[in-house]
């Protein structure tokens, strides 16, 4: 079947039911999007869906259809989008794990409201766990996201 | 010292091409066979240090290439904690390199990265990098610092003192020579013999707010995790681990398993079955497939609930002496006031958010293993054991690991010598991924614990008499580290008790400890004894004051007379807080104050109840660690501590019923959410002491200190956790 991921068409050799999390880590070696629980319960595994994050743990890959997925890797060439740049700035990261399903969902959020409150944030990212708790830091970055992104216009 | 061409070119590695400041000297039982012993160089200890062990040779730590790029070689493992910055700020301020051009790598598993204070054993833990390093990677880069001053006055033929190396370069007059430039002379020559290090006046990195080196890997997929090696040929294998705690392994249908496309193999590890798969979802499918059975846990196996009855029975009775000072029991009788508490907590899982992985090839005599661990000399040791080959021909390459607290410190080497195990009987590259559900029902433990804290007071409120009885099983018991238990105490069981400065001034005063066994696995847990030991002491000292009738700060700084330390941060915290002062309505504060692994924490949490459940507003945070390397990672440090041991006591339990956890996965074992995460602000007390550690010990107090608010609150005191509001 044919897959549509970051700008390019994959063909991929999958079972039905195969979850696409593991057809792009496993089968394309696109590893940047992450295994966490396996039940859509923490958002690591977190991809975009034409824009809408979903979460790909869960998802097997006969659903996604002509749908266009978007990794971590496919955000930005250069670590360069809004997201990623305040996540540099604020200096999120702990040991990183999470990060690329946060970003995701902070990326998704910004698309649809571009100037979320704290609360907002929470609504949209309580989803994603984050065991090192760089949650304080996240929120701080998703604000500094969105000054960035209202910048650049 | 002299270092040969041949062994230079062993340690540099082809990619070096011969023009690399890394004459890598091997120390004789390590991996390169290719080195000949070297003579160590003698360093005078920077003034004010303990009797320093043997320096390491710096080229170990450090390499210095053409394009002036340093590499720093982390001896410790990156989970987040920060010290692949950290311990690159350290080398690079007695370097005095371009900052820019600074980047770090994990070492591989040698003993010449052994831990400085932890027997040689190369590990990450116990909150003890940076202060226990903090003195060797600063010596490493003031000695290449020199190696390249003393380069560049022998090409220019000047006296050394002439010539100044600062910002990447040195200079003397008009004449300047990058570090790159110098790199290959200055591997020529010999180490110095001593070096002095920077006063902290000097420092122009130290102790600033330095961002992560790190980042760009991490927020770009690129960052490579246990979980996301790859390589022609690598399997994926699930394991089917017991059941039960106890309960061990009868038989095996595995059919089934192996009709599953893409399944290969079924083959036996020590405790269960593995499942060899094309890729994970083959390895999972197979595994679900298989069809075993179990011998059942004798006695019908652990059971929480009566397990705490149990251990409250325990509690009631003397146990072996963790410390003793007075007749405790003749004070308590001639107590005015007598107080009993029980507080008790229960077992944790460190859900680390990258599941437990491990991947090995085994090749002929040669064991390869990739994954994230933090006790690397440790799973070299069981992987050579398991495979009959010399530990020097098991090479570590230690990963990303994606969060640890602990459970990366397996001093079994359960994930990695299953690992083995699972290759060598598969004969193929194997990955062995663990699912969340077995992260959660895989034991390896914080224990639980039950205390009974028994006070007497005098007329002003002030405990006399201190009879404490902790109950729980010994995490070190069951390691290769039970020779530390001396007299029935396992110090990790009690730490922060007797040597807390409450009890300093109770003229009567006994710890005693009970560690029963259990088919329970238990491990160290973030912050580990403090978890419980903070719980207990503050909430105590908490029911003291109100008893008393007296303000919760005042009757602790009253008790903390002659304790400095203590009393800056708690009336820091406090004052920051606005303790005393109007609150919002239906909010209170409460506080917390506790020392471990070297560093003073104070907390004041602002807390409320919403529909039931408490919810933490705001923690104001004081931290004295002495001298701070990188103010940004402390912070993210202690913030992330007060997320986990929030997580804890908002939701935390593993239980047990006829030895099989209840819980499985993230909807019925919670963590901490974005939407439950308080505002933390932290605060830096300016502090001479010495460096004490970061990644754990602002864990501890969080617990006691939302307890202590909900009381203040609601009136009911909490003594259990995770907190359930009556």
């Amino acid at each position: 079947m044919q897959l549509f991921v970051n700008g390019t068409t994959r063909e991929v050799d999958a079972p039905a039911d195969m979850p696409l999390l593991w057809v792009l880590r496993d089968l394309l070696g696109i590893t940047g999007v992450k295994f966490g629980c396996g039940v859509a319960q923490c958002g690591a595994c977190t991809v975009h869906l034409d824009g809408t994050p979903t979460r790909s743990c869960v998802l097997p890959v006969s659903a996604v259809g002509k749908r266009k997925v978007l990794t971590i890797e496919g955000l930005s060439p250069d670590g360069s989008h809004p997201v990623q740049r305040a996540w540099t700035d604020v200096d999120v990261v702990q040991c990183g794990y999470c990060q690329s399903g946060q970003i995701l969902a902070a990326a998704a959020l910004l698309e649809r409201n571009a100037d979320p409150t704290d609360g907002d944030i929470d609504a949209a990212l309580s989803g994603n766990i984050c065991r090192c708790g760089t949650y304080p830091r996240i929120r701080e970055a998703v604000h500094a996201a969105a000054r960035l992104r209202k910048g650049a216009r | 010292m002299t270092v040969s061409r041949r062994s230079f070119l062993a340690g540099s590695g082809a990619a070096a091409a011969g023009l690399v400041l890394s004459f890598y000297i091997a120390p004789r039982n390590a991996i390169s066979a290719a080195t000949k012993p070297v003579e160590k160089p003698q360093v005078k200890p920077p003034a004010g240090a303990q009797p320093a062990p043997p320096p390491p040779p710096p080229n170990a730590f450090l390499r210095i290439a053409p394009d002036d790029t340093v590499t720093v070689v982390l001896a410790h493992s990156e989970m987040g904690q920060g010290i692949w910055t950290g311990l690159a700020m350290v080398i690079a301020e007695e370097l005095s390199c371009d900052w820019s051009k600074v980047k770090t790598e994990h070492a591989p598993a040698a003993s010449v990265y052994g831990h400085p204070a932890r027997f040689g054993m190369q590990m990450t833990g116990g909150s003890s990098t940076t202060r226990t390093e903090f003195d060797r990677y600063r010596t490493v880069g003031a000695m290449a610092r020199d190696m390249l001053l003393r380069a560049a006055a022998e090409k220019w033929k000047v006296p050394p003192a002439s010539c100044t190396a600062k910002d990447g370069a040195v200079t003397s007059g008009k004449k300047r020579l990058t570090y790159g430039q110098l790199a290959t002379a200055a591997m020529a020559l010999p180490p110095p013999e001593k070096v002095t290090l920077k006063a902290p006046a000097e420092w122009t990195l130290i102790g600033k707010p330095m961002k992560r080196l790190d980042t760009p890997e991490k927020i770009t997929g690129r960052a490579k995790f246990g979980m996301d090696v790859q390589m022609p040929g690598l399997m994926t294998a699930l394991v089917l681990r017991p059941p039960a705690f106890g309960a061990t392994f009868a038989s095996v249908d595995d059919s089934a398993a192996l009709k599953v496309p893409g399944v290969t193999k079924v083959v036996r590890t020590s405790r269960g079955v593995a499942v060899v798969g094309a890729h994970f979802w083959a390895a999972k499918l197979g595994r679900d497939a298989l069809n075993a059975t179990w011998n059942a846990p004798p006695g019908g196996g652990v059971d929480t609930r009566a397990q705490l009855a149990d251990f409250r029975a325990k509690a009631k009775t003397n146990g072996a002496v963790a410390g003793e000072v007075g007749d405790v029991d003749a004070a308590l009788g001639a107590s005015k006031t007598r107080l009993v508490a029980e507080y008790d907590v229960p077992y944790l899982a460190h859900a680390p958010m990258e599941p437990l992985n491990c991947t090995v090839r085994i090749d002929g005599d040669r064991c390869e293993i990739w994954t994230g661990t933090q006790m690397q000399t440790v799973d070299q040791a069981a992987a050579a054991k398991i495979l009959g080959i010399p530990t020097a021909n098991v090479t570590i390459n230690t990963m990303f690991l994606g969060g640890g607290f602990g459970r990366r410190a397996s001093p079994n080497s359960d994930y990695v010598g299953e690992a083995v195990e699972v290759a060598k009987a598969a004969g193929v590259p194997v990955k062995v991924v663990w699912t969340r559900e077995d992260d959660v029902r895989g034991g390896q433990y914080r224990p639980a614990y039950v205390h009974r804290v028994e006070v007497g007071v005098n007329g002003e409120g002030a405990p006399v008499a201190w009879k404490h009885v902790v109950v729980g099983q010994s995490i070190m018991a069951t390691t290769p580290f039970a020779s530390r238990i001396k007299n029935g105490i396992d110090p990790s069981s009690v730490e922060g008790l007797f040597e807390s400065p409450y009890l300093e001034s109770v003229p009567a005063r006994r710890v005693m400890l009970h560690s029963p066994e259990s088919a329970v696995t238990v491990l160290w847990w973030r912050s580990v004894g403090n978890t419980h030991t903070a719980f207990a002491m503050e909430s105590m000292i908490d029911e003291l004051a109100h008893t008393a009738k007296q303000d919760p700060l005042a009757y602790r700084l009253r008790l903390l007379q002659g304790k400095p330390r203590f009393v800056a941060a708690l009336t820091l915290a406090a004052e920051k807080a606005g303790w005393g002062k109007p609150i919002a309505e239906g909010h209170a504060l409460g506080l917390a104050v506790h020392e471990s692994f070297g560093t003073i924490v104070a907390e004041v949490a602002d807390v409320s109840v919403e529909r039931g459940k408490p919810r933490v507003h705001k923690v104001t945070c004081v931290v004295d660690c002495g001298t701070v390397v990188n103010p940004l990672a402390v912070e993210a440090q202690v913030q992330g501590s007060i997320a986990y041991g929030l997580s804890a006591a908002l939701h935390g339990a593993i239980t047990l019923t006829g030895g099989k956890v209840d819980q499985s996965n993230f909807h019925d074992y919670r963590v901490l959410r974005m939407n439950e995460m308080p505002r933390v602000d932290v605060f830096l007390q300016k502090s001479d002491a010495k460096m004490g550690g970061i990644g754990e010990p602002a864990t501890a107090p969080i617990a006691p200190a939302v307890a202590n608010a909900l009381f203040s609150l609601t009136k009911q005191r909490l003594r259990s956790l995770p907190f359930q509001l009556a």
